[in-house]
């Protein structure tokens, strides 16, 4: 179980959350199902909704969950989970980010260090939602290595 | 005539893959009831350990969220369709 993100992908999410900097950024990631990995294929950059604060918080309304899961389709691909920045601190899933958490989707996190964007990590919520499990992260170069 | 409630993907892999499953209900709260007991492992991705839908779910009857209407007790009718929308958040 990997999610593939081929380099352009990773630089743009990245670069969203440099853009957004000091604020999160969020947005979905479209893609589709090889065997037992995912494929992302598609970013979908997104508003954060959370106006009261930004710089610790996103928010991506129903409706717009709804519109990616259309902007996906329209794609012929699948809405396979959701990005997001940490501003200023390390690309792991607090506490809020679980409670708040879907099952299957997978969530990328970036770290953005002073505007500029650093680590990515992915994950997936536990069945039991006590905890998000780490989902490794093939880039381009080791996908191509197959 | 039944109300059919939409499943959204991620809570699919809980309710045997299926994207729609069709209940008798007069409420949302029955029909979310049914569809939880039909599918126990829904139960702790829809609610809180105190019963209460979780903040992210947003359960729309044809296209009207629950929270403008009646909330849990909103009432349905024959051929109505239920849709779990999910929001996402974090930080």
């Amino acid at each position: 179980m990997a999610l593939k993100l081929n380099d352009k992908l990773a630089s743009g999410i990245r670069a969203h959350g440099e853009a957004a900097y000091p604020h999160e950024c969020c947005g979905a990631l479209l893609g589709c199902h090889t065997g037992a990995d995912r494929e992302t294929r598609a970013l979908l950059p997104l508003l954060n909704r959370r106006t009261d604060s930004p710089q610790n918080r996103f928010s991506v309304s129903a409706a717009d969950v709804r519109a990616a899961e259309q902007a996906a389709a329209a794609q012929g691909l699948d809405l396979i989970g959701w990005y997001h920045s940490h501003p200023d601190h390390p690309a792991q899933p607090s506490d809020y980010d679980r409670e708040h958490a879907w099952p299957w989707y997978s969530y990328v996190i970036v770290s953005v260090h002073s505007g500029h964007g650093a680590e990515l990590t992915a994950w997936r919520l536990a069945e039991d939602r006590s905890a998000f499990e780490h989902e490794p992260l093939e880039s381009a170069a080791s996908i191509s290595k197959r | 005539m039944p109300v059919k409630v939409m499943i959204p993907t991620p809570l699919r892999p809980y309710a045997s893959k299926q994207s729609s499953v069709a209940f008798e209900a007069r409420t949302v709260r029955e029909a979310l009831g049914s569809l939880t007991v039909q599918f126990s492992e829904l139960r702790k991705h829809l609610y809180t350990d105190e019963g209460k839908l979780r903040s992210f779910v947003n359960v729309y009857v044809n296209d009207d969220d629950i929270r403008y209407l009646q909330h849990e007790d909103t009432q349905i009718k024959d051929g109505d369709t239920i849709s779990i929308i999910p929001s996402i958040a974090g930080g």
